[in-house]
């Protein structure tokens, strides 16, 4: 499982990977917002958190048909099915690989880019907490959808049809996180909510994406 | 090692074979023939368990076979090495199963370079090589000779029988004569499944979901 996940690191890296793709998008957008808006302090800074998240989000579904479609087309999905290594096991690793090249990185610039948006600075903390806690179940639903739309061709618009309802809960309780810091209140109920989302999705998506993905190689 | 009873397959829900039976022993090959879109394919994937069959058994488990589809498996931005790396640990078979690898199919001149840079028939023989790491029993091969030139269909017949000196078996789809003295050839039209009106297995569009 170790292998899989440093070669999709590693391919990630190399020229053509897509790291980086979630970061720059990330980063214009939260880059034009204030161009768009106006740089009025108040106005920016009661926005911040929801653009923040929706961000995040966008940045993260705009990477998600590569997590099995590359290796679909190529034919090595294939080979990994009828590999010693589970289907559940390589599902999961691909997520957590899909995380550590879009998710991580997010969460590390967020800090910046919440400058930028005027996020009060006692909000930077829930900020860095709540994309730390929440982006992983971002990864992991993506992979679900992915593997159900795997071998469509053009299925990216399906996959975010049928993601973005997915994505919600973990949207609404992320950005709370954020505006309640911001606000000074406490965030223990929305971050409690928001690890359980993720929790429940590592626990139980690979399992359904690797169900997807063996009726889809069939 | 191998034996098949009774096996129909189906594709997209309509059965394309049926009431196959085939034993394969140890140290033995056999060599699929039969004309495009025959069920070669659908059979060699039913056999490495990406799908299960309409109808009867197959008495080995799917772990004791190693497949090699017509895609290669390749990562373009990896070295040929790293390429093999990769399936080495996945199968368990670490550096020394690597070197055999290279050496096999003659790749250690190419060691170094990126797959993507590879020529068509270069490609064909590290996707074949990867099939000596795995150090599986049985090894399945849909149209390996594709792209190869005579020197490279040499070093697979000497692959394979390498394979079969040991102990081990292969069932190969192809279109031309490799040359195997131990391989068997199992002509696959007189099994073309009937259509339902003629007594055969009626498509199963719910097959995804039994």
């Amino acid at each position: 499982m170790r292998a899989l996940l440093i070669r999709d690191l590693r391919l990630a890296f190399r020229a053509g990977g897509g790291f980086g793709l979630g970061l720059g998008f990330f980063l214009i957008l939260c880059v034009l917002i204030p161009l768009g808006v106006g740089p009025e302090g108040d106005r920016l800074a009661s926005i911040a958190p929801g653009i923040l998240w929706v961000g995040a989000l966008l940045a993260c579904l705009l990477s998600l048909d590569r997590i099995f479609a590359l290796d679909w087309e190529d034919g090595s999905l294939d080979l990994l099915a009828t590999a010693p290594l589970p289907l559940e096991g390589a599902v999961a690793m691909k997520a957590l690989a899909h995380w550590g090249v879009t998710g991580l990185p997010l969460v590390l610039a967020a800090p910046v880019l919440g400058v930028l948006l005027h996020l009060p600075q006692a909000a930077q903390g829930g900020l860095v907490l709540s994309l730390l806690l929440g982006t992983p179940a971002l990864s992991v639903i993506g992979a679900f959808g992915a593997a159900l739309t795997v071998g469509l061709r053009r299925g990216g618009l399906l996959m975010s049809l049928l993601v973005l309802p997915l994505y919600m809960p973990t949207l609404i309780f992320g950005a709370e996180v954020v505006r309640r810091s911001a606000e000074g209140m406490a965030t223990g109920t929305p971050l409690l909510l928001l690890a359980g989302i993720t929790a429940g999705s590592i626990a139980a998506l690979p399992f359904a994406a690797a169900a997807a993905l063996r009726i889809n190689l069939r | 090692m191998l034996q098949v009873t009774g096996l129909s397959v189906a594709r997209g829900g309509i059965a394309v074979l049926e009431g196959l039976s085939f034993h394969l022993a140890p140290g033995r090959a056999l060599v699929l023939r039969g004309p495009n879109g025959c069920g070669k394919t659908t059979l060699l994937r039913t056999l490495a368990g990406l799908q299960p069959p309409l109808q009867g058994t197959i008495s080995a488990p799917a772990e004791t076979l190693a497949y090699a589809s017509h895609a290669d498996g390749l990562k373009p931005t990896l070295t040929v090495t790293e390429n093999l790396g990769f399936w080495s640990e996945i199968f368990g078979t670490g550096a020394a199963g690597v070197a055999r690898a290279l050496d096999i199919m003659n790749l250690r001149a190419l060691a170094a370079r990126p797959a993507q840079n590879l020529s068509a028939g270069q490609k064909r023989r590290l996707g074949l090589a990867r099939m000596a790491l795995t150090g599986r029993p049985v090894w399945v091969f849909d149209e390996p000779t594709v792209s190869l030139d005579a020197a490279s269909v040499a070093l697979f017949a000497a692959m394979v029988r390498a394979h079969l000196a040991q102990g081990g078996a292969a069932v190969i789809a192809t279109h031309i004569d490799l040359g195997l003295a131990e391989a068997e050839t199992l002509d696959l039209a007189p099994f073309k499944a009937r259509a339902p009106a003629d007594g055969g297995q009626a498509g199963a569009f719910d097959e995804a979901f039994t």
